[in-house]
C-alpha cells in the first residue's frame, strides 16, 4: 500500500517531531523509493520460521537487589536545560 | 614515527627514547595541521590530552605499563567520555559534556592509552558518507573531493591521514568497515556482546558493536585486547574468559579454507573494486589457502531487512532525546508536547528524522507483523546461511564495499543509493558474526580497495591471524597518502 502525507503526519505526530507541510512532502518522496526496497521482503514466505530478535541465545542476568549507584544528581543537573531546587523543570501540564 | 606500528611505539616508551608528552605532542601538531582541511576531529583538547599523556608517562616510569600505556588513540564521538564534548555528531548533544565514562573509555584509561579526541561521525552514526554531521562532512585523505566513508569516517581519515596510530569505531550495519575500506586501513566489528555497549551512545542496539580501527591487523589484535570484556552494564554483554588476541598472529595458512559467496561475485560490484580483491585472493592461495565456493543466498533481502530493523530500534532508542535532562530544546515552546516537538524537530538533522519516521512506521498499529516481524524472520534465514557457509569454509572473503570511495555530494540527496553501498556488510551485523576490513589495494583514481573478512563466532583471533599474513607478503596498510593538504 502506498503511503500517504496523512501516514507521514501521523508517524511524525507520533514520534513527537515537528514537520512543516513542506518536509512532510520531502518525506513522502524520501520514505516511498526506501519503502520500495523493504517491500522486497514481502516475495519470501516464512510462514515456517521464527522471528529473531537477537544475534545471540542470552538469558537475561540477574543481580542482587543492592544499591549500586551513588548520588550524582548536582552533576547530571549541571548540564540539564532547566532545573530548581533539584527538579528538571518542562511546562506546566496540569492547570 | 607517524606511520609506526602501536608495538614499535610501545618499544619507543618503554625504553624511554619518546615520551608519551612527546608522542602526543607531535600527533597534536598534525591534527592541528591538517584537521582544519580533513574536518577528522569535532572535539580537541590539547591540555586533557597531555594531562592523560604526562599520567602515562608516570605510568611507564613506575614500570606497570601497558603495551598501550601512553599511545593517543582516537574516540569516536559516540563514546561518552567524562569531561569531554560528546556529540554524536548531533545538533541535539552539541552541548553535552559527559558526566560519565562508557565501558570502553574507561578500559582505554585504566590501560594508560591517551585520548586525542573525539571524531567525527555520521550523526547518530546513521550514514555511510559522514555527510550527515552536524558538524560537516569529513574528506577522504586519499582524495579531498571524495567521501571518507561512515559513520566512523573520522576514525577512519584520522588513521589514514596519520593524526592518531589508532582509533576506536562503531559498527551497526558497517560503520567500521565502510569507512576503513574507503580510507584504505584496517579495520574490525567484532562478535555481537564482545565489547561493552556501556555509555555507548545507542542506535540500534540489537546491532550496535564497537571495535577498533589501526593501519594493521596487528593493531587491531593489540586495540581489541583493550576494548574487549564482560560489563555487568551492558545487559547484551558476554561473559566470557579473556583473550589474547594476538596469540595466533603467526600461525600459519596452509590449509586454510577460504569461502567465496557466489552471489557477491555475480553483479554489483565495479571492476576495479573486483580484480583488487580476486588480486588478494591469489595471494591467498600462494598462502596456501583453499578456496571454496559457498552461497549466501539471502543476501539482497539483508539491505531490506536492515532498514526495517536499524530504524525500529532506532525510534525507540532515540525517544530519550526529549530536551528535559540534557541535549538541545528549543528556545521558544508554547507547551509540554510543542517543547518536544520543537526541540526534536530542531535538534535531530534530516537522515535521523528520516530513520525515525521509517522506525515509528513500521513498529505501529496494523504494520509490525508485516514489517517488524517479517524482517526478524528474514533476519533468521541470513543467519542460517552462514551457519551453513561455515560447514564448508573457515572464513569468508569479499570485496567490503561495491566501489572505490564516491565523490562528495554524490549520493546524498538519494538515501536508496546511499544505502545500497552497505551491502556486503550489513548481513555479518544481522547475524552478529564477526566482520574486518583490511587495505587490498587501490581501485579507480587511485582510491583504496577494502578486502571483507567475515569469521565465525568468537573467530577474531583467527581473523586476525588470516589478514595479519596477507600484510606480511603485501604492503598496502602501510601505504600512506601522498598528497595531504595541510
Amino acid at each position: 500500500m502506498p503511503l500517504s502525507l496523512d501516514d507521514i503526519t501521523r508517524v511524525a505526530n507520533l514520534a513527537c517531531i515537528e514537520i512543516s507541510e513542506t518536509e512532510a512532502a520531502t518525506a513522502l518522496t524520501q520514505l516511498s523509493g526506501i519503502f520500495g526496497l523493504i517491500e522486497q521482503m514481502q516475495a519470501v514466505d516464512t510462514s515456517a520460521i521464527a522471528p529473531m530478535s537477537h544475534a545471540q541465545d542470552v538469558v537475561q542476568r540477574l543481580r542482587d537487589d543492592t544499591v549500586t549507584e551513588s548520588d550524582h544528581r548536582e552533576l547530571f543537573q549541571s548540564i540539564a536545560p532547566k532545573t530548581e531546587a533539584g527538579l528538571y523543570l518542562v511546562p506546566k501540564v496540569i492547570e | 614515527m607517524l606511520n609506526s606500528s602501536l608495538k614499535q611505539l610501545s618499544a619507543l616508551l618503554a625504553t624511554k627514547k619518546i615520551s608519551s608528552v612527546e608522542l602526543t605532542g607531535e600527533f597534536l601538531k598534525r591534527v592541528q595541521a591538517l584537521n582544519p582541511n580533513y574536518n577528522a576531529f569535532i572535539t580537541v583538547d590539547e591540555n586533557m590530552s597531555l594531562a592523560q599523556a604526562q599520567a602515562a608517562d608516570a605510568m611507564l616510569a613506575s614500570g606497570q605499563a601497558h603495551p598501550l600505556t601512553g599511545i593517543p588513540i582516537a574516540q569516536k564521538d559516540i563514546f561518552c567520555t567524562k569531561g569531554w564534548l560528546t556529540t554524536c555528531g548531533s545538533k541535539m548533544l552539541s552541548n553535552f559534556v559527559s558526566p560519565y565514562d562508557a565501558g570502553v573509555i574507561e578500559r582505554f584509561n585504566a590501560a594508560g592509552a591517551v585520548n586525542i579526541g573525539k571524531t567525527n561521525m555520521d550523526e547518530f552514526a546513521m550514514g555511510s558518507s559522514n555527510e550527515t554531521s552536524f558538524y560537516g562532512p569529513v574528506k577522504n585523505p586519499w582524495d579531498i573531493t571524495a567521501v571518507p566513508g561512515g559513520s566512523s569516517g573520522g576514525s577512519a581519515c584520522a588513521v589514514a591521514a596519520r593524526m592518531a596510530p589508532a582509533a576506536t569505531g562503531t559498527d551497526t550495519g558497517g560503520s567500521i568497515r565502510q569507512p576503513a575500506a574507503l580510507c584504505g586501513i584496517s579495520g574490525i566489528k567484532p562478535t555481537y556482546g564482545l565489547v561493552s555497549r556501556y555509555g555507548m551512545i545507542a542506535f540500534a542496539s540489537s546491532l550496535d558493536q564497537g571495535g577498533p580501527m589501526a593501519k594493521s591487523a596487528e593493531d587491531l589484535a593489540l586495540m581489541l585486547n583493550v576494548m574487549a570484556g564482560f560489563d555487568t552494564r551492558d545487559s547484551t554483554s558476554l561473559q566470557r574468559a579473556p583473550e589474547d588476541y594476538a596469540r595466533d598472529l603467526a600461525r600459519p595458512l596452509q590449509g586454510l579454507r577460504i569461502g567465496l559467496p557466489k552471489e557477491y561475485f555475480v553483479e554489483g560490484m565495479s571492476a576495479d573494486v573486483a580484480r583488487a580483491v580476486e588480486a588478494a585472493i591469489g595471494e591467498y592461495r600462494k598462502l596456501g589457502a583453499e578456496i571454496v565456493e559457498v552461497s549466501l543466498p539471502n543476501t539482497k533481502l539483508s539491505i531490506p531487512v536492515y532498514y526495517v530493523l536499524a530504524p525500529a530500534e532506532a525510534s525507540s532508542n532515540l525517544s530519550r532525546f526529549d530536551g528535559v535532562r540534557y541535549g538541545h530544546r528549543a528556545p521558544e515552546y508554547v507547551d509540554l508536547n510543542d517543547m518536544y516537538q520543537k526541540s526534536r524537530a530542531q535538534g535531530f538533522g534530516a537522515e535521523v528524522k528520516r530513520r525515525i519516521l521509517i522506525g515509528t512506521y513500521v513498529l505501529s498499529h496494523g504494520y509490525y507483523d508485516a514489517y517488524y516481524i517479517q524482517a526478524q524472520k528474514l533476519r533468521r534465514l541470513i543467519a542460517q546461511d552462514f551457519a551453513a557457509a561455515f560447514a564448508q569454509c573457515d572464513i569468508i572473503m569479499g570485496p567490503t564495499t561495491p566501489t572505490v570511495a564516491f565523490a562528495l555530494g554524490e549520493k546524498s540527496s538519494n538515501p536508496v543509493q546511499m544505502y545500497l553501498s552497505d551491502t556486503y556488510t550489513i548481513a555479518t551485523n544481522l547475524a552478529g558474526l564477526p566482520g574486518m576490513s583490511i587495505p587490498a589495494g587501490f581501485g579507480d583514481n587511485n582510491r583504496p580497495v577494502g578486502l571483507h573478512l567475515i569469521g565465525n563466532y568468537f573467530a577474531e583471533a583467527q581473523m586476525l591471524n588470516v589478514a595479519y599474513q596477507y600484510q606480511q607478503v603485501t604492503d598496502w596498510h602501510i601505504r600512506m597518502p601522498d598528497k595531504l593538504i595541510a
